[in-house]
């Protein structure tokens, strides 16, 4: 890999947007396969979406796991250049001869950071940290276990607060630069992979299932925070109104999937994860109610034995018919009305805590894409793009992570041979 | 050891440290140790930090660096120094200065005792080179379906040569069979047409690609990057290769074995048969030759079914709305009934299903069978219960279709799993003698489905997951394969539709050719992609106890007649799990070691007994139990100041000498932390964590003749998200060893 002196000129291969899994395989893949990677992700850590996983299913294993190697795999290899707080401004020429602008933006902290803590420990500030879905705070400057490189994030919006210069005296280091400027990186390369990943669906837009509304109904991307031992409660899955325990717990699945008014596709993962987090509850409640509200469950291959195996635990009911409404009671527990989708009869439950299993949304439907890279109507990458742009992971289908990561990894060969599909 | 080693000490003061410990006697000790020059600085990490280790390297001549400091996952690239300079990083941080009492005695000796053991590390290791060779970089497709071609296509792309090799007279596969495929693209109403004879055309076209129709795979000898592949059938011919991809695709399941869902009675046939109906000739009832009034669907036939098979295989909803699609467009009289469990239509597709719906000719119902009859001789009638309506429903239909599932043509029928020599007790396959000459593949050679034909001691296939798929067992990494530089492609690993198969062969080819690339570079490929490390046999002092051979999960060891392992570097991940598991220490790596652990542990000095300060040591694994105790420590919890630490690639690289050198070097005790084990391992080597636990069992035999408490020597799982739980295990070891007492061999 080329880089200039100033480091605002690069000549690689392969150019990887976005730092999720699929981001990371494809960098990574292709700089095991002899090629120049440069990686640019628009956060300040990599892992994207599943860093933010607390398991996987159906193994029930940590992300963080594979991403370690994933790291070590970056870290010990010359031919990656990652470039955090990183976006791409424009994009021209055609595959085989692309430039791209990038725009780095400023990270006030520089090397010196040892990741040592003090200006963490004196920082007064403390906002909703966004990685916990607001659920919790952090410190206008913070770590993140996959912050890359590894030091310290100070937030933009407050390095300019009076309050802030506590952290910077703090520093023995010199790592504070408040000076920064947004820069400007140029990088030639052949070919261009997207992947820039997904976001859930906005569930404060189905009003129907009182998200937003009501304290006790929170999503399944919510949830998995609530399980993770770095989350808002350390790992404890409890009400968010009041801390309390749970008894009774309803999984709506498809909350505004396979439905023509909100995300008429069906996102494939939502009700494997489900699943994974009714052995969540099983792990922390094993005398609680566990009730699934559903209209097909779809697990395929071997999924399916996950499945069986949830379906034989005595504490986990599956109601066939879409959760149609829910309702608060008094005592802040909530009331669930599933309808039958073919008689229309309707059933009420009551439970303490409801988890909407909501969809994925790609990025690329409200991200800025390069001209001539054409998106079907829900936002995910069409083959075949003339701009060249290969798609990879969830920005070309909802898929899960095994899928994601094998589409990563083909990805590269689309981007960097004349094969492509 | 051509130059003498020559180390530099540098003890960063930074991060706490200097404020946790004495620095000045740090220095004090690693000048005693033996460094040639001991510095330290307040920001080793600094650019003046560097800058002053690389005057010293330059000045001096180092060429060994010791940085005790933070862990050795961050600043790699700072303390990074050239191929001349070996870097030692020991851990004074995240193991002493953040996780203990300051400035405490215990403190103090935890941070001096992590100094001399990097420096003995630093000692005893030696610069690897590399094993640069000249390598094929064939890539080796096996089937010719449209994974096959595509993965041919594909590695061809990247500038490889590939050889296709197809056991059918023709290429192409079930694709050739298909009508119509699944809608491409949106609004998913109008079916497509397959792109196979695209894909014939263009491999047939290709120069890189040489085509075999009509011949399977003989025997296939050495190792990657020096396959020698022989095949049998029209074609005889012999060739070099570099890497394997394995598509050899599916067959459909027994339908003889559905005759609960009324297979064998008059018009009733298997959503393949519908296919190839409709491919030649269009819709007929084989009764009467006419035209079905209607059609139904039993979705799930044999599938997800415990006395058949148990998964999904996520494309047969899809095919039955297809087939309805198609047999609605084409015969707009003729009525559809699909009887389902579930319907599974992921992603986009969902919209192909909201559009056959909206059919009103297409009748789609939830139930489950419970009888299928025939009725006047040619019709069948079929009864659901479990419906939606509250009560069971009968269909009445001219014709039946059973959608059944796909088994991978690596399934052996009697075999549920072949995981390596765990199949040992697995019934043989049928079809193995038919008089063929087989592949001399040694001790599990009858097992597995016989396509690759591996002269591997290990087998001669893939090893393969429940319900004989070869699949990776690792979510993050689906290209993890047992088998080095052989990797699955399309339905052979798991059930998928045609779209998902083309996907899944470009990346297989990418590893393929990737592995390729490695191998010739002398790198070792994922997990530890890049390690030039390759262990070394000592075979003189061979024993022949065959534990290597077996023990490897990679099946990188063959035998000799005498029972010497055979190396094979280019089959080897570099895991350490031989160097475990040899009796005699003969097999080590230039920097990861028996002799070179057992040096490290010998250097410390043990507290007497009368100092009341136990002493165990930890080894880790430094894939998820390392990093897990460096967030913990990013917390700043505590750790027993009485525990040291040393990492190791994998437990099953943990050779039990360790074991037996610390309890006779006076340790209180031993634990091991390591991955997850079991069905759902979270090994990256498959079976390192579970040997560790084996060679436990041995262990607590030792310990009973040495008349030494089992307690003294433990093995704990750990997976990284469980950094919390760091602390207790560690202080729960130190109570039961305080329970037991000091180590009576202490002081010996």
């Amino acid at each position: 890999m080329e880089i200039s002196a100033s480091g605002d000129r690069i000549t690689a291969d392969l150019l990887v947007v976005g730092g999720g899994i699929s981001g990371m395989t494809a960098a990574i893949e292709a700089s095991e396969f002899g090629k120049d990677a440069v990686l640019i992700e628009k956060e300040p850590f990599l892992g994207g979406r599943v860093v933010r996983m607390n398991q996987y299913f159906p193994k029930m294993c940590p992300p963080v796991c594979g991403l370690e190697i994933n790291l070590r795999r970056i870290r010990t290899n010359d031919r990656i250049k990652v470039l955090t707080l990183t976006e791409v401004t424009e994009v021209s020429g055609q595959k085989g001869d692309y430039e791209v602008t990038l725009t780095v933006s400023p990270r006030y902290i520089n090397n010196n950071c040892t990741a040592c803590e003090e200006c963490e420990k004196v920082c007064e500030i403390e906002v909703d940290d966004e990685f916990n879905f607001g659920l919790n705070k952090r410190k206008a400057v913070y770590f993140r276990n996959m912050a890359y490189p590894s030091l310290y994030v100070a937030d933009p919006d407050y390095v300019k607060d009076p309050k802030f210069k506590a952290c910077v005296d703090a520093c023995k280091y010199n790592a504070f630069d408040l000076d920064q400027q947004p820069q400007t990186v140029t990088v030639k390369c052949k070919g261009i992979v997207w992947a820039t990943g997904w976001k859930p669906y906005d569930a404060a837009k189905l009003d129907n299932l009182g998200f937003g509304q009501y304290d006790n109904v929170i999503t399944n991307v919510m949830l998995e925070r609530y399980s993770a031992e770095e989350g808002p409660t350390s790992g404890k899955i409890s009400r968010p109104s009041d801390g309390g325990e749970i008894k009774k717990i309803g999984f709506v699945q498809c909350a505004g999937s396979r439905d023509e008014n909100h995300l008429p596709y069906c996102s494939g993962v939502c009700c494997s994860a489900s699943l994974k987090q009714a052995r969540y509850v099983r792990a922390q409640y094993p005398d609680a109610e566990i009730h699934i509200f559903y209209i097909d469950i779809r697990t395929p291959g071997r999924l399916e034995d996950f499945y069986q195996e949830l379906q034989s635990d005595e504490k986990v009911f599956f109601h066939r018919g879409k959760g149609a409404d829910i309702k608060e009671t008094g005592n802040k527990n909530l009331l669930i009305s599933a309808e039958n989708t073919l008689t229309g009869e309707l059933t009420e439950h009551e439970v303490e805590l409801v988890v909407l299993a909501t969809g994925m949304v790609p990025n690329a439907a409200t991200d800025k894409l390069p001209a001539d890279t054409p998106l079907d109507d829900w936002g995910f990458l069409l083959p075949d793009a003339p701009s060249g742009i290969i798609g990879a992971g969830v920005t070309n289908r909802p898929v899960e992570v095994a899928a994601s990561v094998q589409d990563a990894t083909g990805a590269v060969l689309k981007a960097l041979t004349a094969e492509r599909s | 050891m051509a130059v003498e080693t020559k180390i530099g000490g540098y003890i960063c003061s930074g991060c706490d440290i200097g404020s946790a410990v004495d620095v000045e006697a740090l220095l004090k000790m690693a000048k005693s140790e033996g460094c040639a020059i001991c510095k330290s600085h307040e920001a080793l990490c600094s650019a003046e930090g560097v800058q002053m280790i690389k005057a010293d390297i330059a000045a001096e001549e180092l060429n060994r660096v010791v940085v005790a400091g933070c862990s050795r996952r961050i600043k790699m690239e700072e303390f990074s120094f050239g191929d001349k300079v070996i870097t030692g990083r020991a851990n004074i941080r995240e193991h002493v200065a953040w996780v203990m009492e300051p400035n405490d005695e215990d403190t103090q000796m935890a941070a001096e005792d992590y100094v001399t053991m990097e420096i003995h590390r630093m000692k005893n290791t030696d610069y690897i080179e590399p094993l640069v060779q000249d390598i094929d970089k064939t890539v080796l497709v096996v089937g010719g379906g449209v994974s096959g071609l595509r993965s041919a296509l594909a590695a061809a792309g990247a500038g490889n040569d590939a050889v296709l090799v197809e056991k059918e007279n023709l290429l192409g596969g079930w694709a050739t069979k298909w009508k119509k495929v699944f809608p491409k693209a949106a609004p998913y109403k109008d079916l497509a047409d397959s792109n196979v004879g695209d894909l014939i055309k263009k491999v047939e076209a290709n120069d890189k690609i040489k085509v075999y129709t009509g011949s399977t795979i003989k025997k296939i000898h050495g190792e990657p990057g020096k396959f020698d592949v022989t095949l049998k059938g029209s074609s005889t011919d012999t060739f070099k290769a570099g890497s394997v991809v394995l598509a050899a695709g599916w067959k459909p399941y027994d339908a003889n074995k559905l005759d609960h869902l009324g297979y064998g009675k008059n018009n009733v046939l298997t959503n393949v048969q519908m296919e190839e109906m409709l491919n030649s000739g269009g819709l007929k009832r084989a009764s009467d030759g006419a035209a079905p009034k209607s059609v139904a669907f039993i979705q799930c036939a044999g599938s997800r079914d415990q006395e058949h098979l148990p998964y999904c295989s996520a494309v047969c909803c899809r095919v039955s709305l297809k087939q309805a699609k198609f047999i609605r467009d084409a015969y707009p009289d003729t009525q559809v009934y699909i009887l389902y469990k579930d319907l599974r239509s992921p992603g986009q597709y969902e919209l192909f299903y909201k559009n056959v719906q909206e059919d009103e000719g297409v009748f789609l119902t939830k139930g489950e069978v419970i009888r299928v009859d025939q009725l006047d001789g040619d019709r069948v009638e079929i009864e659901l219960e479990d419906t939606l309506f509250g009560e069971n429903i009968i269909v009445q239909t001219d014709m039946l279709v059973l959608a059944a599932g796909m088994v991978p043509n690596t399934h052996v029928e009697g075999v549920a799993e072949i995981m390596g020599d765990e199949a040992e007790t697995a019934e043989k396959p049928a079809e193995a003698a038919d008089g063929e000459e087989e592949a001399d593949t040694g001790a599990s050679a009858e097992l597995g489905a016989k396509i690759l034909n591996l002269s591997y001691r290990k087998g001669t296939d893939l090893p393969t997951l429940k319900y004989g798929f070869p699949d990776s067992h690792y979510i993050c990494f689906p290209y993890e394969t047992q088998r080095t530089a052989i990797f699955a492609a399309g339905c052979v690993r798991a059930p998928m539709d045609l779209a998902s198969a083309e996907n899944d062969a470009y990346g297989a080819a990418l590893k393929a050719v990737q592995a390729t690339e490695l191998i010739g570079a002398g790198k070792a490929v994922h997990p530890r992609a890049g390690d030039t490390s390759n262990p070394d046999f000592f075979l003189q002092r061979c024993t022949q106890c065959k534990r290597c051979t077996e023990e490897c999960p990679f099946g990188t060891l063959d035998e000799d007649e005498k029972g010497t392992p055979e190396t094979h570097p280019n089959r080897c991940r570099r895991c350490g799990i031989c160097m475990g598991a040899c009796p005699e220490r003969i097999v080590s790596f230039k920097d990861y070691s028996v002799h070179i652990i057992g040096e490290m542990l010998k250097s410390l000095e043990i507290p007497e007994e009368e100092d009341e300060k136990p002493r165990v040591l930890a080894f880790m694994c430094e894939n998820d139990a390392l990093p897990s105790l460096d967030i913990a420590a990013a917390h700043r919890m505590k750790i027993n100041p009485f525990v040291r630490i040393i990492p190791v690639r994998c437990l099953g690289s943990m050779n039990v000498v360790w074991i037996a050198d610390a309890l006779s070097n006076g340790y209180d005790g031993v634990i091991l932390i390591g991955c997850k084990h079991g069905d759902d391992y979270q090994c990256h080597f498959i079976k390192g964590s579970e040997l560790a636990n084996t060679r436990m069992e041995n262990v607590r035999e030792k310990l009973k003749q040495l008349v030494l408490e089992e307690e003294r020597v433990q093995i704990h799982e750990l997976s990284l998200s469980e950094w919390a739980k760091i602390p207790q295990v560690l202080d729960d070891f130190i109570d039961d060893i305080d329970t037991v007492g000091p180590n009576p061999y202490k002081g010996f």
